[in-house]
């Protein structure tokens, strides 16, 4: 556990200066500032609307392309960069002849990546809650202020999390695996528009396909149990995010006998 | 011994890359281990560390075997590999803070390490941007930061300029003299070694072809007197008439085997009394260099 702890620290410590750690932080930020600056200037035609289809506007804008491309590719690029700050350094050598144990160091790299996706999503919902209450401040007449789905958001968020578990521990591996940028990035690639195509096309076995599960995480999050008294519910465990949580504990552990069998050059 | 291997074999599919290594490395050595390039010298390291597993034969450090001591093995050892494993986007500091948070290691001694390898200067710098020099001893300061009994040094010296690579020198006699440390060291440069190993092993296509002290090494070296003369050939000639071994003989120097002070003193009279000028003579030891070469390339 303590090596754990001291590697996860490692991680941090060695990334906070990158672009992968920060990553978590402009994307969510970007895109929200992008979402506000367009909101504010169509702010006379959005007037009319009511509180919650503003803000199922303003926090869909985003989930639009979240399941699709945003988490998908932004789960391949972490991967990738937890990974890379390794083998551009040609540090793996040096990591594995420490005094800590393997799994220690593999688990907290791992973790961290984790940790990563799951900060980026925590900062969308902070700040897509926060840009759209600066919204109603800034501009009266858009009615933010008047309704609150923050819970929603939170559900959804979450959701998105965990069905990009299974992407994670594929990626994560094949980045430890390929110290090329162009092999996991491209299979990465490859295999969300494969997921996204399934997903649209509502192939009934698209649950079972890892780089799907956003998608159709996505698709599937409004519960149809309470439609009808027009409230809005959140189903967080549709079949594909088991499955999702499954194939990232397999393809975890996996890895990791992966790890230990593989010499280090 | 701090490392001791019995025969220690490795493949790489089906080539055979380390043959059967029997290493032995008394505490408190700097023990050279030299071999040309590709000779297996750095795939041993690797094994030595625990990053390829051993296939055949067996590893003992500290008379304690991996597959149960792995971490408190580890604990005792510093090692650099190849080139320096060094994180180019963080400073030279921060590599040795990242290193100590690893190792729980105190911050006062990433300064220590830093002053050490007289790195306080560049400390805040990326160390992507150090010389290759400023980054062989920033390897060094990560490999000595958690006072380890055994360093292993794959090709230190490598990339360094003279002063650099007599202030390492320094610096490992030190360890090894006032801090009672064992320093494995593998170059491909004898020279190198010569001036600082107490214990020699050779390795040539992963085959260890000597091992013992450097006393050993140089009694294996045969001496030889060296006679700088006006006609070195004529003076062979005649050197061999009288049944003296001339081994070699150059436009200045003849080269005959040593056996005797007498015998120098005579050899210089003969010549002299044959009308040769004798600029010089003088007992000389084998070069290790040759010696080197012949041990790894008669096998070859």
């Amino acid at each position: 556990m303590k090596g754990f702890l001291l590697s996860f620290r490692s991680e941090f410590f060695k990334s906070r200066k990158t672009l992968g750690f920060w990553a978590a932080v402009i994307l969510p930020l970007m895109i929200c500032v992008l979402l506000f600056i367009g909101f504010y200037t169509k702010s006379e035609k959005l007037a009319s609307m009511a509180p919650m289809m503003l803000w199922l506007q303003f926090a869909g804008a985003i989930l639009k392309v979240m399941g699709s491309l945003l988490l998908p590719m932004y789960v391949i690029f972490i991967a990738y960069s937890v990974n890379n700050i390794e083998h551009n350094a040609d540090t793996w050598k040096s990591l594995f002849s420490l005094p800590i144990s393997r799994c220690a160091v593999y688990t907290a790299k791992y973790f961290y990546a984790l940790f990563l996706v799951l900060l980026c999503m925590c900062l969308f919902v902070l700040f897509t809650i926060s840009f759209g209450n600066l919204l109603s401040l800034v501009k009266p007449q858009l009615r933010f202020d008047n309704y609150h789905m923050e819970k929603q958001l939170l559900q959804v968020y979450f959701k998105l999390f965990l069905s990009s578990l299974g992407i994670l521990s594929i990626q994560f591996l094949l980045s430890l695996l390929w110290a090329n940028f162009l092999k996991p990035i491209g299979v990465g690639f490859i295999c969300t528009i494969a997921g996204v195509i399934l997903a649209i096309n509502n192939w009934e076995y698209g649950y079972l396909f890892p780089y799907a599960h956003p998608s159709i995480a996505i698709a599937n999050m409004v519960s149809r149990a309470n439609e009808a008294a027009n409230k809005l519910e959140i189903d967080v465990f549709t079949k594909e995010v088991p499955v999702s949580i499954v194939i990232s504990i397999l393809v975890f552990i996996g890895g990791y006998f992966i790890v230990l069998k593989r010499s280090i050059r | 011994m701090v490392i001791r291997t019995e025969g220690l074999s490795f493949n790489f599919g089906n080539q055979q890359v380390i043959k059967s290594l029997n290493l032995q490395v008394p505490e408190g050595s700097i023990y050279g281990f030299l071999g040309p390039n590709g000779a297996g010298k750095t795939t041993t390291i690797k094994l030595l560390l625990n990053l390829l597993k051993t296939q055949h034969g067996s590893i003992h450090i500290f008379e304690q075997e991996y597959h149960n001591n792995r971490i408190s093995i580890l604990s005792q050892i510093g090692a650099l590999i190849e080139q320096p494993a060094i994180y180019a986007h963080l400073t030279g500091k921060e590599n040795l803070q990242n290193r100590a948070l690893l190792l729980q290691v105190s911050a006062n001694r990433v300064d220590e390490m830093l002053s050490l390898v007289q790195l306080n200067g560049a400390a805040n710098k990326k160390a992507g941007q150090y010389s290759l020099g400023m980054k062989q001893r920033l390897g060094i300061a990560l490999a000595l930061l958690n006072d380890p009994k055994l360093l292993i040094l794959d090709e230190p010296t490598n990339g360094l300029d003279p002063n650099g690579i007599i202030e390492i020198r320094e610096l490992l006699i030190k360890l090894v003299s006032q801090h009672q440390k064992t320093v494995f060291i593998s170059s491909h440069l004898l020279v190198e070694v010569e001036r600082m190993a107490t214990h020699v092993g050779i390795i040539d296509n992963g085959e260890l072809r000597f091992q013992g002290s450097v006393k050993d090494l140089e009694a294996i070296s045969h001496p030889q007197i060296r006679i700088e003369t006006d006609n070195t050939v004529d003076a062979a000639n005649l050197l061999n008439r009288k049944h003296y071994t001339v081994t070699d003989v150059t436009d200045q120097y003849i080269f005959v085997n040593y056996t005797s002070r007498d015998q120098t003193a005579q050899i210089n009279t003969l010549l002299i009394q044959n009308g040769y000028q004798v600029f010089s003579i003088g007992k000389q030891q084998k070069d290790l260099e040759k010696l080197f070469l012949s041990i790894t390339q008669n096998a070859a």
